[in-house]
């Protein structure tokens, strides 16, 4: 069911500690909680006059599931209270596996959640610590059974390839446990280093290679073969859905062009054709909601050029592709005339292909779809 | 006349030629610290960043000597590279003498030797200078051996200075005076001035940089150029200070400029003689020659809509640059462009440089190419400096190639390398001097084609900086040469084609293979890159297409950045050329002339 209903995301931007790949804005002085739920409140209520609805909430972070169920309460009835949320919304969030317990998933439930995204990461402990995770596989476990016992009937759960020490057997077995659980979303992300990460330096100072690219194609199509084998719909890069209707709907208003709105330190949001996003330290959006400012940091509004590679490069990434009929009504150009000798190129070698519509890319593309999107 | 003095500054490049010019125009007065920019005569840009002169460029200099007379120092600025040699001996023609500077450090190279030569030949009084001896590394003992024993000239009559430092200034000026004898000449005569160099002005049309060496010429007056014999009527006459300034007239023994409402400087040749319609002299002065260039490309724009453009601002490149020459040409892979000739590899880089940095073009040169010359089974003899005029291998009785004589100075321990090198590049006919201790004179007649082809870098490389170079086209001498194609998948790039000796088809081929896999970069298609001679194939490389590269995460807040930086890649791609489905950058059409230096 795809709407154009805006998303709202909400930004936690706390954890206990920081893992080593992740380039998330996050602190780990938890004692600010509280007044941050306070200031998030105040940031709900901001956007009343230019956002009316949403059909999917995500909570993402950071960590949320460092918040207590009552400064979660919090945030829903603000949420509520300001906005018409979509009875059939999609209400996701991120879990931790290490601080959740089968109380804290039955108050979910209550709260509304109605899709769960575990932070699974691996079932080696070695490679958990390795990436310094503050879970272990044993706690992976007992999240996903309990979120099963607690009744959420959508969950997805976060796995990441390509690192140091692991093959592609080893890899191919995390997917088979993985499967074993039948989650509803499985996300695979390639571990990619991201500067200033604590992991980029331990890679730099031990002198690491990320896999080379032969190798990472492997382990991108020994995932997608395992998990179409398995049933799963490789629906964008890194996110495979056991029906259609488990593909995260939230994510795919970013990849649509899709408005959403984005609350909290370094979120961002999207609206016709401008985008804007928060400060991203803490303090300083603390401070100026205190002072009744907005904390937006910077505002953009894209031209039709920008907002044509934006189409190219978010849809080819997707296996739905690009709606070349939306593509021409937005844009006033028909693509498969302004770049007819690239695309049949590119079909003739099997990057993408033309189906109903829409141009789509094949497995092969959707590895290089960064390059596609230069056509 | 007899306050008069005419110089010029020799030197090898780096010596300090600029920053001596500077000094003394400091010390001089004609600016003051206020307006004073370093290396005033070196207009351009281009010229201070690489630290090469290159058009000539004149300033007066008036000077209040111990002798407690006033004079006027005319400093004549000449350029300092090998591609520029004529440029430097009309400069030189217009001096009574020179001070011969030399680097403290580094000792006589070879353009010293070379300039000394080209002074020597026009009589002139030298004054030898050894600069930088601030330098820790100096070595005045050394150079004052060098002087003595490989220059042939007197020791004593030194000048030690470091411009750097204003040490020694006023001594050179005072024997600017002393010792360089003024102009002879009479303003009497029948007007006959040399033309040393012109530039171009938006608002006056052609500046002419004279020197007369008889008569007179003032505003008003018809003036003949002795070379076409054309006509122009004089509107102001000057000198050069820090601007031009007007002045009544010019007069024998004088430098300084004529504005004639010459169109272009094309219109005028470096080295003519000026005289006056009414009462010619009876010659021209002595040396002219029509410089003609030797490197030829084709230049075209990255996108054809610059077509136009690009047109405009080579007309407009031309007015200022006499020696620059073009002409339309087309090529199949790279559309509607221009063939243009130059007098050397720095000359192209600077035309190529001075397009890109003034005009604002994204352009794409062509592999440079010397001027073959086949004689075809009909006895019809033709030239042909572009590969894509290659005639039909079948139709050609001889082919042959322009020689030059290169004059290399170097230290003794270089001489191996440098011979294997000379030899590499089809080097014949060696002599060699030992013009010092441990110093070697050596000389080679070798292709020109080779001499484009990557021997300046590797000929520094193996002498470690310490060898100078310097040459002079001699003559045609036959070769079994063969036109060499690149295919890009499959399709032929005719501006990559080259002309080459038979015997170094293939290594060539190979090279430009290898080449163009380092410098075009990975695209979506597997790319096949192919040397060939005719229909046979002498070398491959094939660089891999892309096969994963696409970002793990892209969520709200990544979206914004990763569209910036495939922003940032799309405009990259924009200064490449697009030839069947593969972009090339610019960069890769030169590269194929480099060799591996190691």
């Amino acid at each position: 069911m795809k709407s154009d209903q805006a998303g709202l995301y909400i930004h936690i931007p706390f954890c206990l500690s920081k893992c080593g790949y992740c380039s998330f804005y996050s602190i780990e002085s938890l004692n600010l909680i509280p007044e941050y739920i306070v200031t998030l409140k105040k940031e709900i209520e901001y956007y009343r006059n230019v956002f009316s609805s949403f059909d999917t909430i995500y909570l993402g972070g950071g960590t949320p599931s460092l918040l207590s169920i009552g400064q979660l309460e919090t945030i829903f009835k603000a949420i509520n209270k300001s906005y018409n949320i979509d009875p059939h919304a999609e209400i996701t969030m991120e879990v931790n596996p290490g601080d959740v317990s089968l109380e804290y998933f039955h108050a979910l439930l209550l709260l509304g959640i109605n899709r769960l995204n575990i932070g699974i990461q691996s079932f080696d402990d070695n490679i958990l610590k390795f990436l310094g995770r503050r879970h272990n596989s044993e706690e992976s476990i007992s999240a996903i059974n309990d979120s099963r016992k607690a009744g959420f009937d959508n969950i997805g759960i976060d796995l990441i390839y390509g690192i140091h020490g692991q093959n592609i057997s080893l890899w191919k077995k995390t997917i088979l446990q993985a499967l074993s659980y039948a989650p509803e979303h499985i996300s695979c992300y390639q571990l990619s280093l991201e500067t200033g990460t604590p992991l980029y330096k331990k890679y730099a100072l031990q002198n690491i290679k990320l896999p080379a690219e032969k190798e990472q194609l492997k382990f991108f199509h020994t995932t997608t073969d395992e998990l179409e084998k398995a049933g799963y719909i490789h629906y964008e890069v890194s996110n495979f859905a056991r029906q259609d209707k488990f593909k995260s709907r939230h994510n795919q208003k970013y990849w649509e062009h899709v408005p959403y709105l984005g609350l909290g330190p370094a979120a961002h949001s999207f609206l016709g054709n401008r985008r804007w996003w928060n400060t991203s330290a803490v303090k300083t959006y603390l401070k100026e909601i205190a002072q009744d400012k907005m904390p937006v940091e910077n505002t953009e509004t894209l031209s039709v050029e920008q907002l044509k590679l934006e189409a190219l490069f978010l849809g080819l990434r997707t296996k739905a592709g690009i709606d070349l009929k939306r593509y021409k009504i937005s844009y006033g150009v028909d693509l498969l005339v302004d770049k007819k000798t690239i695309i049949d190129a590119l079909i003739k070698n099997k990057f993408v292909e033309l189906k109903d519509g829409f141009l789509r890319p094949t497995r092969t593309g959707m590895a290089v779809a960064d390059s596609l999107a230069l056509i | 006349m007899e306050n008069i003095r005419n110089f010029s500054i020799i030197a090898h490049i780096d010596h300090g030629k600029s920053t001596l010019a500077d000094r003394l125009i400091q010390f001089t007065g004609v600016c003051n610290e206020r307006n004073f920019q370093d290396q005033i005569l070196d207009n351009m840009d281009i010229e201070r960043e690489r630290g090469i002169t290159i058009k000539s460029n004149a300033i007066s200099l008036p000077y209040h000597s111990h002798d407690g007379k006033d004079y006027i120092l005319n400093l004549i600025d000449t350029p300092g590279h090998v591609d520029f040699s004529y440029e430097v001996s009309r400069s030189l023609a217009s001096c009574e003498g020179v001070l011969l500077l030399i680097d403290a450090a580094q000792g006589v190279q070879a353009q010293t030797l070379a300039n000394l030569y080209l002074a020597t030949e026009h009589n002139l009084e030298i004054i030898p200078i050894i600069n930088k001896i601030d330098l820790p590394s100096a070595d005045i003992d050394r150079v004052l051996e060098e002087i003595d024993s490989e220059l042939g000239l007197d020791p004593d009559t030194h000048i030690k200075c470091s411009a750097k430092e204003g040490i020694g200034i006023e001594e050179i000026l005072e024997a600017i005076v002393e010792r360089i004898p003024p102009p002879k000449g009479s303003s009497e005569n029948p007007l006959a001035a040399l033309i040393f160099d012109a530039h171009y002005d938006s608002f006056r049309g052609t500046i002419i940089h004279c020197r007369v060496f008889e008569g007179t010429v003032k505003s008003g007056d018809i003036i003949r150029f002795m070379y076409n014999n054309t006509t122009y009527k004089v509107e102001e006459v000057g000198h050069f200070l820090l601007k031009r300034e007007k002045r009544e007239k010019l007069s024998a023994g004088e430098v300084g400029y004529i504005i004639a409402g010459v169109k272009t400087v094309a219109d005028v040749r470096t080295g003519d003689t000026i005289t006056l319609q009414e009462k010619p002299c009876s010659q021209p002065l002595p040396g002219f020659k029509e410089v003609k260039p030797v490197v030829f490309a084709s230049i075209y724009p990255i996108a054809s809509d610059d077509y136009q453009d690009l047109a405009d601002s080579l007309e407009k490149y031309k007015l200022n640059d006499a020696s620059f020459i073009f002409e339309k040409d087309s090529s199949v892979a790279l559309g509607q462009g221009f063939r243009c000739g130059f007098l050397g590899l720095l000359h192209l880089d600077i035309v190529q440089e001075r397009l890109e940095r003034e005009y604002d073009l994204s352009i794409i040169l062509s592999v440079p190419s010397v001027r073959y010359r086949f004689t075809l089974k009909d006895n019809k003899v033709i030239y042909v400096d572009n590969p894509s005029h290659y005639p039909d291998p079948a139709e050609i009785a001889k082919g042959e190639e322009p020689y030059i004589r290169a004059a290399m100075m170097l230290p003794e321990r270089y001489l191996g390398a440098v011979m294997k090198l000379c030899m590499d590049k089809r080097g014949t006919n060696s002599t060699m001097n030992y013009t010092g201790p441990g110093r070697v004179e050596l000389s080679y007649e070798m292709p020109l084609a080779e001499v484009i082809f990557d021997f300046y870098d590797r000929f520094k490389s193996v002498t470690q900086g310490y060898g100078s170079f310097d040459y002079d086209i001699i003559d045609y001498r036959e070769s079994n040469l063969v036109l060499m194609d690149i295919l890009v998948n499959s399709e032929k790039v005719d501006a990559l084609s080259q002309i080459v000796h038979h015997d170094r088809a293939r290594s060539r081929a190979l090279l430009a293979c290898d080449r163009l896999k380092e410098e075009i970069p990975r695209q979506m298609f597997k790319i096949a890159i192919q040397g060939a001679v005719g229909t046979e194939i002498i070398a491959r490389s094939t660089i891999s297409a892309f096969r994963k590269d696409v970002t793990a995460k892209c969520y709200g807040g990544d979206i914004s950045r990763k569209r910036k930086l495939l922003e940032k890649q799309k405009a990259g791609k924009k200064r490449m050329k697009m030839i069947g489905s593969v972009s090339i950058p610019q960069s890769a059409f030169l590269a194929v002339l480099k060799s591996d230096t190691d």
